[in-house]
């Protein structure tokens, strides 16, 4: 059976020269880059380099960039620390209705054990965040906002450098959880006006266990991790030294082939969305059509659950996801759905489809073949379609 | 894929589902469930004049655990009288299957319900009263 992997949303393969570039720093060069003695020079001179590729990719200077665990500590780090650096201003925050759980938690948790006030704003049924609802939302006390650069489930790209224009007026801290972006679209952070931006390496072609926070100069954001002088005092804990290895070279490859690899996924993102919605009857396109991430495909089918459907998928070798709560353990579907406004059934309808720079044609094609035979196998098990049918033929 | 989160019994009621359909004029039917929490089963029951099952038919939408939990769940009770029907809990679902994950254990409970809720409907219609029995919870619009 052939394998089919189309959930790069979560994680990405590696690539070989990644892989290559990291050896050596576990059994030769295994030194401790904050050591002073021979041995720690080589892993030292390494993470300086990963840390200039990550800069590059961003637009940043060097000493911006904080090499963390990986996208959840980077967001922790953010929105705690941005909450204690401004305590003394104020205790509100303002975060987007559909960010990634390491956000809603972390919000709720202020909210729960500090008295932090969070709003939450909603989005339109395409995706994107209310711009008058986040206006409003301002008050003289608030600290912090935050607002994801992509949405890691349908992929909407939100309008960031107007919100940093806006936190920038206004003189608030501005956070972009870019996890799902970073790598993957062109991102500039004084174009996008943003003063801390969170990514992770193995979304984008990195390994797993590494990410970091970029920090604008000038912001004195206080330590996460406590317990050493390592990242400038920033950020306690020994340097994962072949993982920031890794993960700076998978942001220089993809800042090299941005421009193909955008081409050639939204090509292949486009075919697959006309596909489906010419060939699957009652079938719908969650998030925007064209401010979406290129390799994001998010449909919802009705009358269908979204975990049967990946089973059924699983079973031909296609590896994809879905926002049924079936999948996860809960009892309620993606919150994500529910914010663009889907009832609770189609939200469990829904799956996701996230392309790599690997990608085929025929891996789509094939795909699309057996999505079909899926959703009419499942339908003609849905006591929820012959409902609807007898409706219509009354 | 689900290697070690369901069972073969699972996958292969899943796979190739026992029963899918619907009866005419059935002697009972009964829907549990409801789209919020994504699952719904609508059971059909052909019951003969001397109160034994005929046939057992089933709709389903709702995850794999829930095809497969009404699958044998219809195998179950077929051939069964009435009475024996009752029997039928979850847990005699589940074991059926042997087993089911944790988080799914739901999806049994869902199979006994829609027997349950099919045989209520098969009672009122006939007048009868079947020990044990309770009216089904009627939420599938919530």
């Amino acid at each position: 059976m052939q394998t089919i992997y189309l959930d790069n949303a979560a994680t990405t393969k590696m690539k070989q020269e990644v892989l290559d570039a990291m050896l050596p720093y576990f059994c030769n060069e295994y030194g401790n880059p904050a050591s002073i003695h021979p041995m720690s020079k080589s892993p030292r001179d390494a993470v300086a380099v990963a840390r200039k590729q990550i800069a590059k990719a961003l637009g940043a200077d060097e000493h911006e960039i904080f090499f963390t665990s990986g996208g959840t500590e980077s967001d922790n780090w953010a929105l705690k620390s941005g909450y204690i650096l401004n305590k003394k201003k104020g205790k509100h925050i303002i975060i987007s209705a559909i960010e990634h759980h390491a956000i809603l938690e972390t919000a709720e948790f202020l909210e729960k054990e500090y008295g932090c006030e969070i709003t939450r704003i909603g989005v339109d049924s395409e995706g994107v965040v209310k711009m008058d609802e986040l206006v409003a939302a301002i008050r003289p006390d608030t600290v912090l906002i935050s607002v994801m650069t992509a949405n890691n489930e349908i992929g909407t790209i939100q309008p960031i450098s107007e919100i940093g224009k806006i936190a920038r007026e206004k003189n608030i801290l501005f956070h972009t959880d870019a996890v799902q972006a970073f790598g993957h679209i062109p991102l500039d952070v004084n174009e996008l006006n943003v003063d801390m931006l969170s990514a992770s390496g193995h979304k984008f072609g990195g390994p797993k266990g590494v990410g970091f926070l970029y920090i604008r100069k000038g912001i004195r954001l206080p330590p996460f991790m406590h317990g050493g002088e390592q990242e400038n005092g920033r950020r306690a804990g020994t340097t994962n030294v072949p993982g920031v290895v890794g993960m700076g070279l998978a942001a220089e490859i993809c800042a090299r082939d941005m421009g193909k690899n955008i081409e050639a996924q939204k090509r292949l993102r486009d075919h697959l969305i006309e596909r489906i919605e010419k060939e699957i009857p009652y079938s719908k396109l969650n998030g925007h059509r064209t401010r979406r991430l290129p390799g994001n495909v998010n449909f919802g089918f009705k009358f269908v659950e979204g975990e049967s459907m990946l089973m059924s998928l699983g079973m031909s070798g296609i590896s994809i996801s879905t926002g049924s709560a079936c999948a996860s353990g809960s009892l309620d579907p993606s919150h994500v759905l529910l914010a663009i406004g889907l009832p609770h059934g189609d939200a469990h309808g829904s799956v996701r489809i996230s392309l790599s720079d690997s990608t085929t044609l025929e891996e789509v094609d094939y795909t699309v073949d057996r999505l079909k035979e899926t959703v009419a196998r499942i339908r003609s098990l849905s006591p929820l379609y012959d409902d609807f049918i007898k409706k219509q033929e009354a | 894929m689900y290697d070690g989160v369901y069972s073969d019994k699972v996958i292969d009621h899943f796979t190739n589902p026992r029963n899918v359909g619907e009866i005419e004029n059935p002697s009972g039917v009964g829907t549990v469930g409801n789209a919020k929490c994504g699952d719904i089963m609508r059971i059909f029951l052909d019951i003969d004049e001397n109160e034994i099952i005929r046939d057992c038919k089933f709709k389903t939408f709702g995850c794999g655990a829930a095809i497969a939990s009404s699958s044998m769940a219809t195998e179950m009770v077929k051939g069964k009288s009435v009475r024996e029907a009752m029997e039928i809990t979850n847990k005699a679902v589940m074991e059926a299957l042997d087993g089911l994950p944790q988080v799914k254990i739901h999806c049994s409970l869902l199979a006994e319900e829609a027997i349950h809720a099919a045989l209520w409907d098969y009672a009122t219609k006939h007048g009868i009263t079947i020990e044990g029995l309770k009216p089904p919870k009627n939420d599938i619009n919530d």
